[in-house]
């Protein structure tokens, strides 16, 4: 209960000229912890991601990362390939479009041996090794290693993009509305195994949702947003269940009863 | 040996979609389970039986009042602990049962029923072993133990839930109606669960509907009336 958190948002802010991006968002994750993001679009969930994950430079504020070697970093004064290096290796990022995510020229397999190329992995046997063995993790047959996402489904298409952000055993994974687009049985399909993997490999998840059944299946905790600023959060069930602010019981309230 | 410590715990709900409606729920909760004593709470339906188990559980909060645990190392008051203090509180001490299985799509019944033992670091196969014995115990044909129980039928569905429920030892269970949708020889093996989980020390509280297997599990009944809020 006392170990150190993995990483630390204080007071992060961010205006677009005027417009307020997101105000003042504070929090911690641990290791193994899965926190869902949830409002509904314009409520700031996706620029909270950006700034988490250094794409975007906030107006105010910090996030504070606990790195391999154990040293807590402020993210903002990492150097160039330090920040490169960390999300290539210790971070994912899971994107709402596979298309963003990946790279739709080259191969299934080089997309997932990509990454450890960019981590210092050379011989062509383990590289492929360990793409296949990835691919057959999302369920990705065995036979299609060297075809392109281009003739994939959207549905095999965001199970490569998986394989290819897990292959370096990160610790932290960035989720944007990871199964947004897709068909309910695919959907279905991506959520169970992203539920597992997460699970079996212990990683912190950040996953920005609008979908309140999503983050009840996968996440430990919610932070609700609304026009820029955090109005709710807690234990998920503990939010779902019993929401306290307004808009928090006006989302709830609107979900279809299965 | 105390498990569960209840110090003048309140509860209302404010409905800001009906114009910020106050229902009050419960009010002045004090109660005590000890180590192997089982405690039904009674009353009729609407009386705040089942929010005072979701608060324990810490699923409803807590508007007033303690609820301490003491999970063997160090006592935790749930409606102030954190979530993760709370995570840590459901992964070892304190397990609930509820009225229906929330389904996840793709999983067979047998992981289900197998999975709080490989969250607390047994191997599979003794998981695995375990939760087919407590299926079996439970008399769900072995032929629906590799199926999702998406299709099951609500008294299939319920048994791998009390499977789940009560493979993994846990200091203080909750129990809300958990024969409900079950026939007379099903009800009958729920009751003898109960009985083992009170003879081996584990504190429980329970919502029971049906007077007979009250009468057969419970150590005493607490009537919620007597907390009726204001």
């Amino acid at each position: 209960m006392c170990e150190e958190p993995l990483l630390i948002a204080e007071g992060l802010t961010k205006f677009y000229g005027a417009r307020l991006g997101c105000r003042d968002v504070s929090f911690t994750l641990h290791a193994g912890e899965v926190l869902a993001v949830v409002g509904e679009s314009g409520s700031g969930k996706s620029t909270l991601l950006g700034l988490l994950s250094t794409e975007l430079a906030p107006s105010a504020g910090h996030v504070r990362y606990s790195m391999r070697d154990g040293s807590l970093r402020d993210l903002a004064e990492l150097s160039e390939p330090e920040r490169r290096l960390l999300l290539r290796t210790d971070w994912g990022f899971v994107r709402q479009s596979p298309e963003a995510g990946l790279r739709m020229a080259v191969s299934a397999g080089a997309n997932v041996g990509e990454r450890l190329m960019a981590v210092g992995w050379r011989h062509y046997g383990n590289i492929r090794g360990a793409a296949a063995d990835w691919l057959g993790r999302v369920e990705i047959a065995a036979d299609r290693i060297d075809d392109s996402p281009k003739s994939f489904s959207g549905g095999m298409r965001q199970r490569l993009q998986i394989a290819r952000n897990l292959v370096t055993a990160p610790r932290l994974v960035f989720m944007d509305e990871p199964t947004g687009g897709l068909d309910v049985s695919v959907q279905a399909r991506l959520l169970d195994l992203i539920r597992s993997l997460v699970a079996d490999l212990g990683l912190a998840v950040v996953i920005v949702t609008h979908d309140l059944a999503v983050a009840r299946l996968l996440s430990h905790r919610i932070m609700v947003m609304k026009e820029g600023c955090v109005i709710e959060e807690g234990l998920t069930d503990q939010v779902l269940d019993d929401p306290q602010a307004a808009y928090t019981q006006l989302l709830v309230s609107s979900v279809l009863q299965s | 040996m105390t498990v569960l410590d209840v110090q003048d715990i309140a509860k209302s709900f404010t409905l800001h979609l009906r114009g910020g409606l106050t229902l009050p729920v419960v009010a002045g909760v004090s109660f005590e389970v000890a180590a192997g004593e089982c405690v039904a709470l009674g009353g009729p339906s609407g009386a705040g039986k089942s929010s005072i188990l979701k608060m324990i559980y810490g699923n409803y909060r807590t508007d007033a009042g303690r609820i301490l645990i003491d999970d063997g190392a160090a006592v935790i008051d749930v409606a102030s602990a954190s979530p993760r203090e709370i995570l840590a509180l459901r992964a070892t001490t304190l397990g609930y049962v509820s009225q229906f299985l929330r389904v996840i799509p793709r999983v067979a019944a047998l992981d289900i029923v197998a999975e709080p033992l490989r969250a607390r670091g047994i191997d599979t196969t003794e998981a695995n072993a375990r939760a087919s014995a407590m299926l079996k115990r439970l008399n769900l044909p072995e032929r629906l133990w590799h199926l999702p129980p998406a299709t099951f039928s609500g008294g299939e569905q319920q048994r791998v839930n009390i499977a789940r429920g009560f493979i993994a030892d846990t200091r203080l269970l909750l129990l809300d109606e958990p024969t409900a949708s079950l026939d007379g020889a099903n009800r009958d093996a729920v009751i003898g669960l109960i009985r083992d989980k009170r003879a081996a020390g584990t504190a429980l509280v329970g919502i029971f509907h049906d007077d007979e297997v009250r009468d057969a599990v419970a150590d005493r009944t607490l009537d919620v009336r007597a907390f009726a809020a204001a």
